[in-house]
């Protein structure tokens, strides 16, 4: 068994485990120079002067210098959206510390740091706007020339609202937030550009989620032809979202290559990833619940606040993120009426990136909170609120107060069994009964929907300006009768050479050996918008399962023609075309084909043994995956420690195409929640200086600091899909914030106490009770 | 990003170290695991970098009856295993420092020169009473260690000494000690730390306070009560702590205090 469903072992894991993967780090060209970028020292200011050494004018370059070079322009169609120019070296004015400002090329990086050094800069020191709040207020100077305020975008929703407001005798206010931390994939940025001078094109080995989008936005801002581009994603290590934007420093290389004619080189370091990294999930909420006597949420009134950084990164915009929160806000749950106000702020620090789970981590962590402190104002167990306000099965296909087309699953299911797997009953009579430790125990749950695999109404609506549209995949059988598979996604994890692979194994029965998974190459593959939104399963899995499907025909045509026997009465079965009385192998109907034509039928498909599959899912408005996150966590009141005891996931992704892939992603997302919760955070001074540079100040979480995650599945086929797959890429770090808070809230609320701004350090764990005894 | 270019010196022997450390801009390396990370933020210049590790006088471990003396560039790894008899709680401090392949390659020499107020031999040599060994031009001299750290980052050795062994006085066999770090994840550096040991014996009654801004401060009428076998009600470390460090915030001083208690409770059930 190695089609869909199965555990099959990834193929990838082989050359990884024995490090022999081949990421730009590991490339060498001859003749191949690295760059070392002299980045902005303040978080706003003006150029006075900028001067490379004299000995090395035609070693540094500046904005200046970059001739033909356009900056990076994200338009979006959002109604009163603004957009930013960012340039790939700042021109003159500088908005984050960390923002290039020039570069230096050298046969190797310590040298090309050495000669950075040299380079003479002297910025105006300008203030700072490092909160929302100090760029929102009406005497802040204005980030970006012409803007009336500071702001990308704000959206306003409303349905219902004022109706079901009304009806509401219980009101409950909830203030949250989350800091704003880094991405930190093992790999980060890295680009090697090269010039081929035989092909005439531009070759960009780039860290890439998403090369097709890359080698457009590339000839848009380098003014080339795409055809004179090629982009190659080679190993690349995780993206998470960070790898899935045009980034100033792939321009640099990509124009150092295209005028130098020679191969450039940039892989950043670790310190440059915390600072001019520090780019995502700070979000800001504010929200009233309006709830009946039960603690049923009737309506939710919310203003949500993103600090957007300083640029608009290309294609996904400053308004994905605002976007994904007002739509999302209102998570599992049926509420009524809604009313959401979300901006999104420029402020003195790196342009704000989508990061796994893309809002929906802040938006979970909200809503969450929320209805447990619902829960505790009715006087009732956040676990029965949060089931009675779930949309129940009986509702699906549910239409959400945003807007959402929710398409099967069971909420309170996955609840009730995250319930029971963690022994709430046992933790309750625990908790009564008190720990000799003097520690408190607490659980906490999480619910949520993820709208994964969503097509061009979705992104349209948050007016990007690339949309996914249709995908496509391409199956060749070789003349010795093996099958290619060429997607243009990018694969950094997935496993998707394994999972595209089981697909096709699934449709045509060829032996997962014989099939090769070609994937992040613009010069191998059809185009592909790449790998984000949970969506490569579906999108790719369904154009490989099309592709194949249209190859299966001209097979079998081939085979009977082979056997002498009827069409009609052949058919493929377990990668064998098999007729009444003789079987034929692929690899003789491809030996026909390519070797042998004087074999075939007289009326051959003559598109051959390659086939073009195009797909797009029945409905193409997203498949809602859904899951349950439950904690148990022992706090220590004294040193404001957090110890989580015990963690569960019930997921639903549909159809697991692999379980031992879903299971991963799950493990790594859960991780990263983790890390959000209680681990990661990018501080700022008051001047907009990153204080969390190194990982001795920005703490991931260790081996030694996750829990034995244990996970469960349910399994709700997607209607829209094929196979019924959901998307599952991001999941895992939507629900641990919000899981880990309540659990924490449970323990320390007899207190007094209450905990609501990630990530959970110590000393904000020991802020909150120190004002909990000051209020007694 | 990448160090900025320095020269590599390995003598022969711990006079020609002193001679090269006497020169412009030298500094000493011994496992590297601090200064390694900064040199590649070029936080750390030196022109020349005197590499220690490797002199025999510096790596090893003699018996001198009434207590050991530990070459400076002795590993934390090979203190975590020899579990040396008298001075069992080295052993278990080692055995909790970063991760065990920086305790392979960082040494209880370089540590203590390095002095960061957060890390694990300052305090636990503090409170063990050890004697730091120092070599220099002059020839040698001893300094305690509960002197040696004078702040962050620094300590009392001049740039052309060497700090060669400390020398830590063995425990009787009714001493009682502990130590105690809360960090936030498994291998960071501490945020509260605290050391206790009780030898009567000895009429050592020591309990030191780390992970402050300075060195580790020693907290006399906490080790009195303590050695008197008395308890510690209500906020008595509360009290002592904010007295002698008064610059801590309420709620640093409600972590180190708890991290001082912790210690307490864990006296003589941990060797």
């Amino acid at each position: 068994m190695s089609g869909v469903g199965a555990r099959v072992l990834r193929r990838e894991d082989d050359r990884h485990l024995r490090g022999r993967g081949q990421f730009v780090a590991d490339l060498h060209l001859p003749g191949q120079q690295e760059v070392a970028f002299l980045r902005s020292p303040v978080a706003h200011g003006l150029i006075r002067h900028l001067a490379a050494p004299d000995d090395a004018r035609d070693r540094v370059f500046a904005q200046a210098d970059l001739g033909g070079l356009k900056p990076i322009v994200a338009r979006s169609t959002l109604p009163g959206y603004r957009d930013s120019e960012w340039h790939a070296l700042a021109p003159g004015r500088v908005r984050f510390v960390g923002e290039p400002v020039a570069m230096a090329v050298a046969p190797d990086r310590a040298e090309a740091e050495d000669l950075v050094e040299r380079i003479a800069l002297e910025i105006e020191e300008w203030p700072a706007l490092v909160t929302a709040a100090q760029a929102l207020a009406a005497d802040a100077p204005r980030l970006h020339d012409g803007w009336p305020d500071n702001r990308f975008v704000s959206l306003r929703y409303e349905k219902d609202f004022e109706r079901h407001a009304a009806a509401a005798p219980v009101v409950v206010r909830r203030q949250v937030r989350l800091s704003r931390q880094a991405i930190v994939p093992l790999e980060g940025k890295a680009v090697l550009a090269t010039w081929d001078e035989r092909a005439g094109q531009l070759v960009v080995h780039t860290a890439t989620q998403v090369p097709h989008m890359i080698r457009s936005g590339l000839a848009e801002t380098l003014g080339l032809d795409e055809h004179a581009i090629r982009v190659i994603a080679p190993d690349v290590g995780g993206g998470f979202g960070y790898k899935l934007i045009l980034q100033p420093e792939e321009l640099c290389v990509a124009w150092l290559a295209l005028t130098r004619r020679r191969p450039f080189r940039y892989v950043e370091d670790r310190r440059e990833h915390l600072t001019a990294g520090a780019n995502t999930r700070q979000h800001a909420y504010d929200l009233t619940a309006h709830a009946d006597e039960e603690g049923r949420i009737l309506a939710l009134d919310a203003h949500v606040t993103v600090d957007g950084g300083a640029y608009s990164n290309w294609p996904f915009t400053a308004g994905i993120e605002p976007g994904q929160a007002t739509g999302n806000l209102p998570g599992p749950y049926a509420i009524r009426g809604y009313r959401c106000r979300t901006e999104c702020v420029a402020t003195n620090k790196p342009a704000f990136l989508p990061y796994r789970g893309v809002a929906r981590t802040g938006v979970c962590f909200a809503i969450e909170l929320l209805v447990d402190a619902v829960a505790r104002a009715v006087g009732r167990d956040p676990v029965d609120v949060r089931r009675d306000n779930l949309v129940p099965p009986a509702a699906m296909p549910f239409e959400n107060v945003a807007g959402k087309r929710y398409d099967g699953g069971d909420y309170p299911g996955s609840l009730e069994r995250a319930r029971e797997a963690v022994g709430f009953d046992a933790i309750r009579a625990r908790q009564a009964a008190g720990e000799a430790d003097g520690r408190r125990i607490g659980v906490g749950f999480a619910t949520y929907t993820e709208q994964t695999a969503h097509g061009a109404k979705v992104f349209g609506a948050w007016g990007l300006p690339i949309v996914p549209g249709y995908e496509q995949a391409v199956a060749r059988i070789t003349p010795d009768g093996a099958l290619e598979l060429r997607v243009g996604l990018q694969s950094h994890g997935q496993g998707l050479e394994t999972t595209l692979a089981q697909i096709a194994h699934e449709e045509l029965g060829l032996p997962l050996e014989r099939i090769r998974v070609i994937h992040g190459d613009t010069g191998e593959t059809p185009f592909s918008t790449g790998t984000y939104a949970s969506r490569a399963i579906v999108w790719a899995g369904g154009a490989v399962a099309e592709a194949c499907r249209a190859l299966k025909p001209r097979l079998v045509a081939i085979g009977a023609h082979l056997m002498q026997a009827a069409v009609a009465e052949t058919r493929l079965d377990r990668g064998r075309i098999v007729a009444p009385l003789a079987e034929a192998s692929i690899r003789e109907v491809a030996f026909a084909w390519y070797r042998d034509p004087t074999r075939l039928p007289p009326d051959v498909d003559p598109r051959g043994l390659e086939a073009v599959g195009g797909y797009r899912p029945a409905t193409d408005t997203g498949t809602f995956s859904y899951a349950t996150h439950a904690a148990v966590v022992a706090v220590d009141p004294d040193l404001g420690a957090v110890e989580i005891l015990d963690y569960v996931v019930v997921e639903d992704c549909g159809r697991r195409i692999n379980p031992m892939v879903v299971d991963g992603q799950t493990y790594g997302g859960t991780v990263q929640g983790l890390g959000s919760a209680l681990f990661e955070e990018s501080a700022y001074s008051a001047d907009g200086q990153p204080l969390a540079s190194t990982f001795a100040d920005y703490l991931l979480p260790g081996a030694a600091d996750v829990p034995a995650i244990r996970i469960l599945h349910m399994e709700t086929p997607s209607p829209h899909t094929t196979y019924g797959a959901r998307g599952v890429g991001e999941g895992g770090a939507i629900a641990p914030p919000a899981a880990i808070f309540n659990a924490v809230n449970d323990a320390i609320h007899p207190l007094g106490a209450v905990v609501g701004e990630t990530p959970l350090t110590p000393r904000r764990l020991l802020a909150a009770l120190a004002e909990a005894r000051l209020d007694r | 990003m990448k160090a900025a270019a320095f020269q590599y010196e390995r003598p022969g022997d711990l006079p020609q170290a002193i001679a090269l450390l006497a020169r412009e801009g030298a500094k000493a390396l011994g496992g590297g695991q601090s200064l390694g990370p900064m040199l590649n933020l070029r936080l750390a210049r030196p022109a020349l970098l005197v590499g220690l590790t490797h002199l025999d006088p510096l790596r090893s471990i003699a018996d001198l009856g009434h207590a050991w003396r530990i070459g400076a560039a002795v590993t934390h790894a090979r203190l975590e295993d020899e579990r040396l008899a008298g001075a069992e709680m080295l052993a278990a401090v080692a055995s909790d420092i970063a991760y065990r392949s920086i305790r392979t390659r960082g040494t209880i020499g370089g540590s203590l020169v390095h002095a960061d107020p957060a890390a694990d031999w300052p305090l636990a040599l503090a409170t063990l009473d050890a004697v730091v060994e120092i070599e220099g031009p002059s020839g040698r001299r001893r300094c305690p260690a509960e002197t040696f750290m004078q702040a962050a980052f620094t300590v009392d050795l001049a740039a052309d000494e060497i700090v060669t062994a400390v020398e830590v006085p063995k425990t009787t066999p009714d001493a009682a000690w502990s130590a105690f770090k809360f960090c936030r994840k498994q291998g960071d550096f501490a945020q509260a730390s605290a050391a206790i040991l009780l030898d009567p014996d000895r009429r050592a009654a020591r309990v030191f306070c780390g992970a402050l801004d300075g060195p580790p401060r020693p907290l006399p009428g906490i080790a009195r009560r303590l050695a008197e076998g008395l308890a510690l009600p209500g906020d008595t470390v509360e009290r002592e702590l904010g007295r002698l460090v008064p610059d801590l915030d309420p709620i640093a001083l409600r972590m180190h205090a708890a991290a001082i208690r912790r210690a307490a409770d864990r006296l003589g059930r941990s060797a």
